[in-house]
């Protein structure tokens, strides 16, 4: 049993801290109020191997796993919560399932560009009447020679206008719905047929794009198929699986800075001539963060130990949503913990808690709601006993 | 094209406190970095890699865990990593280390130039870099930054207090680099994995250095400290509580009580 980074991965870190605090944190404040994806930022990344960190060098990758991948989102979402989510939506959704069920050709000609950052990948589910329910997805996709031709709508896509490579999932058989009946593609931008509907004004997290994504009879080569035919639900799952590790471990980092700047903030503080870091009230609270934070961290790293170390087993979607569930109610807690700490202040759009706890919210909903991420853990404790959860 | 670049391993000075009763340093859970113009000096030396094409060599002299730094460095784009690590080199004074660094130099043959950090932030003498130069033979030019390579010499603008000068070396010539050269790059993420699963960081000890017994290290140093101690504390600050501008009149009277300003 050892606990401690090897020491690539505390090397990792430091870089990406220094990278995360020099070239993103002074422009986490612009990127938010501008509702600007940071491009230049995301430029730089890929240039130092971030937008591809899990995935194999032999395809682009930094070769890091998704230990590595943990510590970049964790870092990049103590300063902003925009840019981790650009990355997050590229690397850990979109390239991801390429990664996980791409063929070699697939890798080389769609995972590599992408883990280099030379593209940009979207993951393309979510549908006007398929959300929590995702297995009620409506997009068609309906063969024609050599192509399948895509038709329908997602909405809320996150980098879905600024995406040049979209894992997309679309009905191939309506009467097998999601046991056989979806089909996973990889669909470019520039295919006919595709374009980009609306985009949306959001609560927080304003700097990633979130964006409608409308097929009409978008022409999808065959061999753009991505994983078994019919088994694109399987895909879709054990992608957000994934996601949900380093999901956690963003929130990690989220609620670390909460933490940080509580205990500043109660440092230099005063009231009733002394700061407020003195006060048991605060204390407490400061307690409860860094109890919570430091079970978090335990769980998100012994979970992407597991996933790099191939010992995933059957347990590893019901650690994924714990990850996911608990990351992001520890998050929520410590935001609304730092915000109170703050007082006035934490409401002013002057301090970076504000946009802090705006950008938390999401978290709760995204990727998988935190109410199905529960069912998802007890429907895979109860199976365990024999009782199917219906 | 062969540059050597010298680093040293020093604890992050942003990080360390001291403590408040004895007055030292307190090293314990301070990490380890690469001394800050030592990365100015590797990037100097990766931009003529990057422009010109060059074997980029980085050598320290340190504990085992120096290690780390050089993997940092090979993370960077060096090409190429030695550790002299020896209990026979500990202890050495700058004359000492500069010694057995030009003894390693030596070993590794042909190089047109070596580039050192102007000085390290833990003991700030700026000897190494100079007599290493001197130990080679070779011409030094301190505090440059700036550099450019024309035919078989190096020109190179040295910062000094008053102004600039531009000298020019005949190559192979050590040159030391001010953080006002550069903004170092950062390690990249796949360099970062690669330098610690795939690379070797050659270790060379005194015998490979061919060193007699007693020479080097701290047997080796003419420099002898006779004892260290810490400057004594600052005196706490006065605060004076009164009305603004009871309190300006105050500080007023003070400083011109004690001829800081006239009046």
């Amino acid at each position: 049993m050892d606990f401690t980074f090897p020491k690539e991965y505390e090397l990792l870190r430091r870089m990406i801290r220094e990278f995360a605090q020099n070239e993103i944190a002074p422009i986490a404040e612009e990127i938010d109020v501008e509702e600007k994806v940071p491009m230049e930022v995301i430029r730089k990344a890929a240039k130092l191997g971030l937008m591809g960190v899990p995935f194999p060098q032999e395809y682009g990758g930094a070769g890091a796993g998704e230990m590595g991948y943990c510590i970049l989102m964790e870092e990049i979402n103590k300063v902003c919560g925009s840019t981790a989510t650009v990355i997050g939506a590229h690397t850990g959704i979109g390239a991801m399932a390429i990664y996980l069920d791409g063929t070699p050709e697939q890798k080389e000609k769609y995972l590599t560009p992408l883990a280099r950052g030379e593209k940009i990948a979207a993951f393309a589910l979510t549908e006007p009447n398929a959300g929590s329910d995702a297995a009620a997805i409506q997009t068609r996709a309906v063969r024609d020679g050599d192509n399948f031709i895509l038709n329908g709508t997602k909405i809320w896509i996150t980098n879905g206008d600024i995406a040049d490579i979209i894992t997309v999932f679309a009905v191939t058989d309506p009467a097998l719905g999601a046991r056989g009946g979806v089909t996973a593609f990889i669909v470019e931008k520039t295919f006919p047929g595709f374009r980009v509907g609306t985009k949306e004004t959001k609560m927080g997290i304003r700097g990633s794009s979130t964006a409608e994504l409308i097929f009409e009879d978008c022409v999808v080569p065959k061999e753009n198929v991505l994983g078994q035919f019919g088994a694109g639900f399987l895909t879709a799952l054990k992608t957000l699986d994934v996601g949900r590790i380093s999901l956690g471990a963003g929130c990690l980092g989220g609620a670390q800075a909460a933490l940080d700047a509580a205990i500043d903030f109660a440092k230099n503080r005063y009231q009733f001539g002394q700061p407020i870091a003195q006060k048991q009230a605060i204390q407490w609270m400061i307690a409860d963060m860094a109890t919570e934070i430091e079970a978090l961290r335990s769980l998100v790293y012994r979970t992407a130990w597991m996933m790099d170390s191939g010992n995933m087993g059957r347990d590893f979607s019901t650690y994924a949503a714990m990850c996911k569930v608990f990351g992001s109610e520890v998050l929520d807690r410590c935001v609304d913990k730092c915000v109170q700490i703050h007082g006035g202040m934490g409401y002013m759009k002057k301090y970076p808690v504000e946009r802090m706890y705006r950008d938390a919210r999401i978290t709760r909903i995204f990727e998988g709601t935190n109410e199905i991420q529960r069912l998802v853990i007890a429907t895979n404790l109860f199976r365990k006993v024999g009782v199917r959860i219906r | 094209m062969k540059i050597v670049v010298t680093i040293k391993q020093v604890p992050d000075t942003n990080e360390v406190k001291l403590d408040p009763r004895t007055g030292t340093l307190i090293r314990e859970g301070v990490p380890s970095i690469i001394n800050p113009e030592d990365k100015n000096a590797l990037e100097e030396a990766l931009k003529l890699k990057d422009t010109l094409g060059a074997h980029v060599i980085v050598i320290t002299m340190g504990p085992p865990q120096a290690d780390d730094a050089l993997r940092e460095a090979l993370a960077m784009g060096a090409d190429e990593a030695i550790l002299l690590s020896d209990r026979a080199f500990a202890g050495a004074d700058t004359w000492a280390t500069a010694t057995t660094l030009g003894m390693a130099i030596k070993k590794i043959g042909e190089y047109d130039l070596i580039l050192a950090g102007r000085q390290a932030i833990d003991g700030d003498t700026a000897q190494v870099g100079p007599q290493l130069a001197e130990y080679l033979g070779i011409p030094q030019i301190t505090y440059v930054t700036e550099l450019t390579l024309t035919d078989g010499a190096v020109r190179a603008k040295r910062r000094l207090e008053d102004g600039y000068e531009v000298i020019e070396a005949p190559l192979p010539a050590l040159l030391t680099i001010t953080k006002e050269a550069n903004k170092p790059r950062y390690p990249t993420a796949p360099g970062i994995i690669t330098a610690y699963r795939a690379r070797q960081v050659t270790l060379w000890t005194s015998k490979d250095l061919g060193v007699e017994p007693g020479t080097l290290g701290l047997e080796g140093s003419p420099t002898q400290v006779r004892r260290s101690f810490s400057p004594p504390a600052k005196e706490p600050g006065e605060t004076i509580t009164a009305p603004p501008d009871e309190a300006a009149r105050q500080i007023l009277g003070r400083l011109k009580a004690r001829n800081i300003i006239q009046g």
